[in-house]
C-alpha cells in the first residue's frame, strides 16, 4: 500500500503519441521522498550531460511533492524539473495552486514528458482516460484563455489547467508555466514546454489520496491551523510589516511599500530612490489597489491569502496575481502601479517570469538610451517607458526584431548585441536575473546563499535566520524566547550575540563556522519543502513558521507511512541537496559560477569570500571545488553518482579530488 | 398541522471572504473517509466551492436533499451584472449533474452537520475556513412535523430512480434469502 503518494507516474511521449501509467519504486521514495527529490532522480538516471535543453531526450517533470494533496495544509507544489535554455543546468521550478493535487487525485505522483510532438498538442488527463489531443486551435492563445477556452469545450468548470503562452509556444528563455493562481516562472520551463509544442496540461481527478496514520496526521494537521490562527492574530514585532506574518511576503494585502520602494532598485536595477514614498504616491497606489484587486485568494488548502484576483478594465478578475510581481514592472519601467498591474496582466497571459522579464525590458531601455541599441534596432520605440514596455513585451514574446536577442534574457543578449552591452547584464547569478537589489556591506550569510543557491534565487534559499540583527539585545533575547525552530540552542546563541555594529556584526560576526550552519539550516528547510510540496510559506520562508526540523519529521512520516526522525530525514535531504548539485556538475558548473553580482555590495570582502567558499564547501563535504567528495557520496548511498564523477573526470579515483571541469558556457542557444 | 420546535444546525456563507481554498472539500472527505481522516477527494466531499476564478466567482455551497428528478426551471441569475445559471448554485444532487454524488456508486451525499459522537462544537469545514466564509449557526425554529425519510429509505429511493423499483426489489429479496 502506498501512501500521501499514488506510486503511478504517467509518462509520456509527444514524438511517439506514446502514454503509459507506470508503477514507481517504493524504494525511491524512501531514498528521496517526492517532488525535487524523485525530480532529480529522474534527471540523473535519464537525462545525461550531453544532452541539450532543446533537444527531444530533455524530459519535462511536473512532480507533485510527497504530501501534495494530503490534508496537510499547503502541501500543493508541483516541482517542474527540466534543463534549463538560460543556465544550460539541470533547473527546477515551482507552482502551487490547484493542479498538483489534482493530478494526485486523478491517480498520478508526476507527469514525465519526453519527446516533441509534430505540431501544437495538450494532454488531457481525467483519473484513467490520458489523452494526446491536438491544440492548433488554441495557438496563439494567453495562459488564462486558454484555460478558459479548455474549460468550455470540455465542459468542465473542475479541471486545472497548467499552460503556456506564446512566449512559452516562442521559446522565450524566461517563459513560464502558468496555472491560474500560481505559476512556474524561474529558469525557462516554458520554454521548453513550447519546445515540445504542448500548450497545456488539463487535469481532473476524482480518486482517493490516502494517509498511512490518520489519527496522528491530522493531529499535525489541526496543531499548524491552529497556529496560523494565532500568528494571523498575533502578527511577530520588531520586524518589517510584510515579514511579521505567514505565507509569502503578504503583497497583495498590504499598501505600504515604502520598504520595497526605497529600498529595492528602480529600471535596471540600478537606482535607489529615497524619499520615493510620499503620502501622495500612498494615497494614489493604495487607491489602485483597492481598485484593481477584487479578491484575496489562497491555493489549495491553505489559509493564507498570498494572491489575488485582479481587475484590469471593467472586468471582476483578468488575472490572478501573487507576491512581489507586484512592483517588478512598475520599479523596472520608472512608472507607478497602475501600470505595474495593467502590464502584467498581459505578461501573464503570454506567460514570461515577473522577475526576469521586466528586468530584460529595463536593460534594453537602457541600452537604447547609452545608444548602443538605436532606432535601427528599434524602429518606432515609443518615447515614454510605460510605451516602451508594452513595445518590448510583444516584440519578446512573439521574437520580433530585437525582440529575438532580449528572449534570452539579458546575459545572453548582451552577449550577441556586444558593444558594451555585457557590462548592462549586471544583475545575473549563473547566467539568470535576480532580484534588484543592491546593498552596502557583504553579508556573509547571504554570500554563501547566493553562490550556492542551486535554485538561483534568493527566496528560494533564504528564511528561517532574520535578514538583520534587531539593534537591542533583550528584544533579540525575547526573539530567542519563543523560537523552538532552530536546529539547536547555539543558534539562539548566535543571534542573541549579533549587533548591527561593532565587534560581533557582519561581516566578522556570526563567525564562519556559524555562517555555515546558519545558512545550511535555512537550505535544509526548503529542500524538505520542495520534496515534500509544503509551501515555503508555511515552513522554510518566514520567520517561525508552523513547520519546522522539528515536527515536520512527525507529519512526513505519519502521512506517508516512513519511520523518518529527524535525523533520519536530515540525511535523506543531503541526499537530495547532493544529487541536485551533481547533475548540475556533470553540466560544467564550477566554483566560478557561483558567485553573487559584482555590484550586489559596495562593500567586498575577496580573501574573506574565498575563505567562507572553502569553509562552507568543507562543511557540505564537498571538495574545495565544490564537488562532493568519494565520502560525503558514499555516506548518502549516492556510489553511483562518484563512479559518474570518476568515469567523466570531475573527481579522480580514490581521492576525491578534481582533475578538469567542464565549460560553463553551455546554455542553449 | 403538527407544530414542533427544533433545532435548525445550519452553514451560513459568506461568499465575499471566500479565498477558494477549497481546504472545506478536504477535511470534509477526510472526516467522512473509513477509517475516518485515512483519505480525501474533493469528489466525495459534500460540500464544494464553486469556482469561476476569471468571473470572481467563489461560492461554497453543501449539500442538501436529493432531488429525483432534474430541475425544470433553469433560471439566470445575474449578481454585479454578470449572468449564471442557478444550476452552478444548486445544493442538490440530482440526475442531471455529478456534484454530490459519490463517484464510485453515484448515490447522493448530504451534509450531515459532522453529527458525530462525541460531538463536535461546529462541523469541521468550517473549523477548517480560517477565512470565515463558513459560519456555524444554530436556531430555534418552529416547525411543520412532517416525518422525515429514513436514511435506508433516501438510498433505496436513489438507487431504484437509477435501476427501476423491480430490479431493487428483486436485489433486496435476493439478498435477503441469502442473509
Amino acid at each position: 500500500m502506498r501512501y500521501a503518494e499514488t506510486g503511478f507516474n504517467l509518462e509520456v511521449d509527444l514524438t511517439r503519441g506514446n502514454i503509459e501509467r507506470v508503477p514507481t519504486d517504493p524504494r525511491l521514495s524512501e531514498l528521496h521522498l517526492g517532488g525535487l527529490g524523485t525530480n532529480a532522480r529522474i534527471m540523473w538516471d535519464r537525462v545525461g550531460p550531453e544532452v541539450q535543453p532543446f533537444d527531444a531526450e530533455n524530459l519535462l517533470i511536473f512532480g507533485t511533492g510527497l504530501l501534495a494533496g494530503t490534508p496537510a495544509p499547503g502541501c500543493n507544489r508541483t516541482i517542474v524539473s527540466s534543463l534549463s535554455p538560460q543556465t544550460g543546468f539541470s533547473a527546477f521550478s515551482m507552482m502551487g495552486g490547484f493542479w498538483g493535487p489534482e493530478l494526485k487525485y486523478a491517480g498520478y505522483d508526476k507527469v514525465i514528458i519526453r519527446g516533441k510532438a509534430a505540431d501544437l498538442v495538450y494532454l488531457y488527463i481525467n483519473d484513467d482516460t490520458v489523452e494526446i489531443r491536438d491544440a492548433k486551435h488554441l495557438r496563439g492563445l494567453g495562459t488564462f484563455e486558454t484555460a478558459s477556452v479548455l474549460r468550455q469545450e470540455l465542459d468542465d468548470p473542475h479541471v486545472q489547467v497548467s499552460a503556456i503562452g506564446l512566449a512559452g509556444e516562442n521559446r522565450v528563455f524566461f517563459a513560464s508555466i502558468e496555472q491560474g493562481r500560481s505559476s512556474a516562472s524561474r529558469s525557462g520551463m516554458g520554454a521548453i514546454m513550447g519546445d515540445k509544442n504542448l500548450k497545456a496540461i488539463v487535469v481532473r481527478g476524482s480518486k482517493d489520496v490516502l494517509v498511512a496514520r490518520p489519527e496522528e496526521f491530522l493531529q499535525h494537521c489541526n496543531d499548524c491551523l491552529k497556529y496560523i490562527k494565532h500568528r494571523n492574530e498575533n502578527p511577530l514585532r520588531g520586524v518589517m510589516p510584510i515579514m511579521a506574518g505567514l505565507g509569502s511576503p503578504q503583497e497583495m494585502a498590504v499598501h505600504d511599500e515604502q520598504w520595497h520602494t526605497e529600498n529595492f532598485m528602480w529600471g535596471n536595477a540600478r537606482e535607489r530612490r529615497k524619499g520615493f514614498w510620499t503620502p501622495e504616491i500612498q494615497e494614489k497606489w493604495t487607491n489602485t489597489m483597492e481598485n484593481m484587486r477584487t479578491r484575496l485568494l489562497s491555493c489549495h488548502n491553505c489559509p493564507m491569502k498570498c494572491g489575488a484576483s485582479i481587475a484590469v478594465d471593467t472586468r471582476f478578475c483578468s488575472y490572478m496575481m501573487k507576491c512581489f510581481s507586484k512592483l517588478t514592472y512598475t520599479m523596472g519601467a520608472y512608472s507607478d502601479l497602475e501600470f505595474g498591474l495593467t502590464i502584467a496582466q498581459k505578461a501573464t497571459e503570454h506567460g514570461v517570469d515577473a522577475f526576469s522579464a521586466p528586468q530584460t525590458m529595463a536593460f534594453a531601455v537602457e541600452l537604447y538610451e547609452a545608444g548602443i541599441l538605436t532606432d535601427k534596432d528599434m524602429p518606432d520605440f515609443p518615447p515614454d517607458n510605460d510605451g516602451r514596455f508594452y513595445y518590448l513585451l510583444d516584440k519578446i514574446v512573439q521574437r520580433e526584431g530585437i525582440g529575438d536577442v532580449l528572449a534570452d534574457g539579458t546575459y545572453w543578449a548582451g552577449k550577441k548585441i556586444g558593444n558594451g552591452a555585457e557590462e548592462y547584464a549586471h544583475n545575473n547569478i549563473k547566467k539568470i536575473e535576480q532580484l534588484p537589489l543592491k546593498l552596502g556591506m557583504l553579508n556573509p550569510i547571504y554570500f554563501l546563499m547566493y553562490c550556492t543557491g542551486e535554485k538561483v534565487n534568493i527566496t528560494q534559499i533564504e528564511g528561517n535566520w532574520p535578514q538583520a540583527p534587531f539593534p537591542k539585545k533583550e528584544h533579540r533575547e525575547a526573539w530567542c524566547e519563543d523560537w523552538p525552530h532552530v536546529p539547536d540552542d547555539r543558534f539562539k546563541e548566535w543571534f542573541i550575540e549579533w549587533e548591527l555594529r561593532g565587534e560581533k556584526s557582519i561581516p566578522n560576526y556570526p563567525d564562519i563556522p556559524a555562517t555555515c550552519e546558519i545558512v545550511n539550516w535555512q537550505e535544509k528547510m526548503h529542500y524538505i519543502d520542495d520534496s515534500t510540496g509544503m509551501c515555503a510559506g508555511l515552513s522554510s520562508f518566514p520567520y517561525k513558521p508552523p513547520f519546522n526540523i522539528h515536527n515536520l519529521p512527525g507529519l512526513i512520516s505519519s502521512g506517508a507511512g516512513f519511520d523518518l526522525d529527524e535525523e533520519a530525514l536530515v540525511h535523506l535531504t543531503k541526499r537530495n541537496r547532493n544529487l541536485v548539485r551533481a547533475n548540475n556538475l556533470r553540466r560544467g558548473m564550477t566554483r566560478a559560477d557561483e558567485r553573487p553580482p559584482e555590484d550586489h555590495w559596495k562593500k567586498r570582502f575577496p580573501e574573506l569570500e574565498q575563505k567562507l567558499l572553502d569553509e562552507y564547501y568543507k562543511y557540505k563535504g564537498w571538495n574545495k571545488d565544490g564537488v562532493p567528495t568519494k565520502e560525503t557520496l558514499h555516506e548518502l548511498a549516492l556510489d553511483y553518482v562518484y563512479e559518474d564523477f570518476v568515469e567523466r573526470g570531475i573527481l579522480k579515483a580514490d581521492e576525491g579530488e578534481l582533475v578538469g571541469v567542464g565549460t560553463s558556457e553551455g546554455g542553449a542557444s | 398541522m403538527v407544530k414542533d420546535k427544533k433545532i435548525i444546525k445550519t452553514i451560513k456563507v459568506n461568499v465575499d471572504l471566500c479565498n477558494g481554498c477549497r481546504a472545506c472539500e478536504v477535511i470534509c472527505s477526510a472526516s467522512h473517509a473509513l477509517p475516518k481522516y485515512s483519505s480525501n477527494n474533493p469528489a466525495r466531499a459534500r460540500i464544494r466551492v464553486i469556482r469561476d476564478p476569471l468571473s470572481d466567482i467563489y461560492v461554497p455551497v453543501f449539500a442538501g436533499e436529493y432531488t429525483p428528478s432534474e430541475c425544470a426551471g433553469r433560471d439566470r441569475y445575474i449578481i454585479d451584472g454578470k449572468e449564471y445559471g442557478e444550476c452552478a448554485f444548486c445544493r442538490a444532487s440530482c440526475p442531471s449533474r455529478d456534484i454530490f454524488k459519490e463517484p464510485d456508486s453515484d448515490l447522493p451525499l448530504k451534509c450531515d452537520m459532522c453529527e458525530s459522537d462525541p460531538t463536535l462544537e461546529e462541523p469541521l469545514c468550517v473549523t477548517w475556513c480560517l477565512a470565515d466564509a463558513l459560519v456555524y449557526e444554530e436556531r430555534e425554529e418552529e416547525v411543520e412535523d412532517a416525518p422525515k425519510p429514513e436514511e435506508v429509505d433516501e438510498g433505496l429511493e436513489a438507487l431504484a430512480n437509477r435501476h427501476g423499483w423491480d430490479k431493487v426489489v428483486d436485489a433486496v429479496n435476493r439478498m435477503a434469502k441469502k442473509g
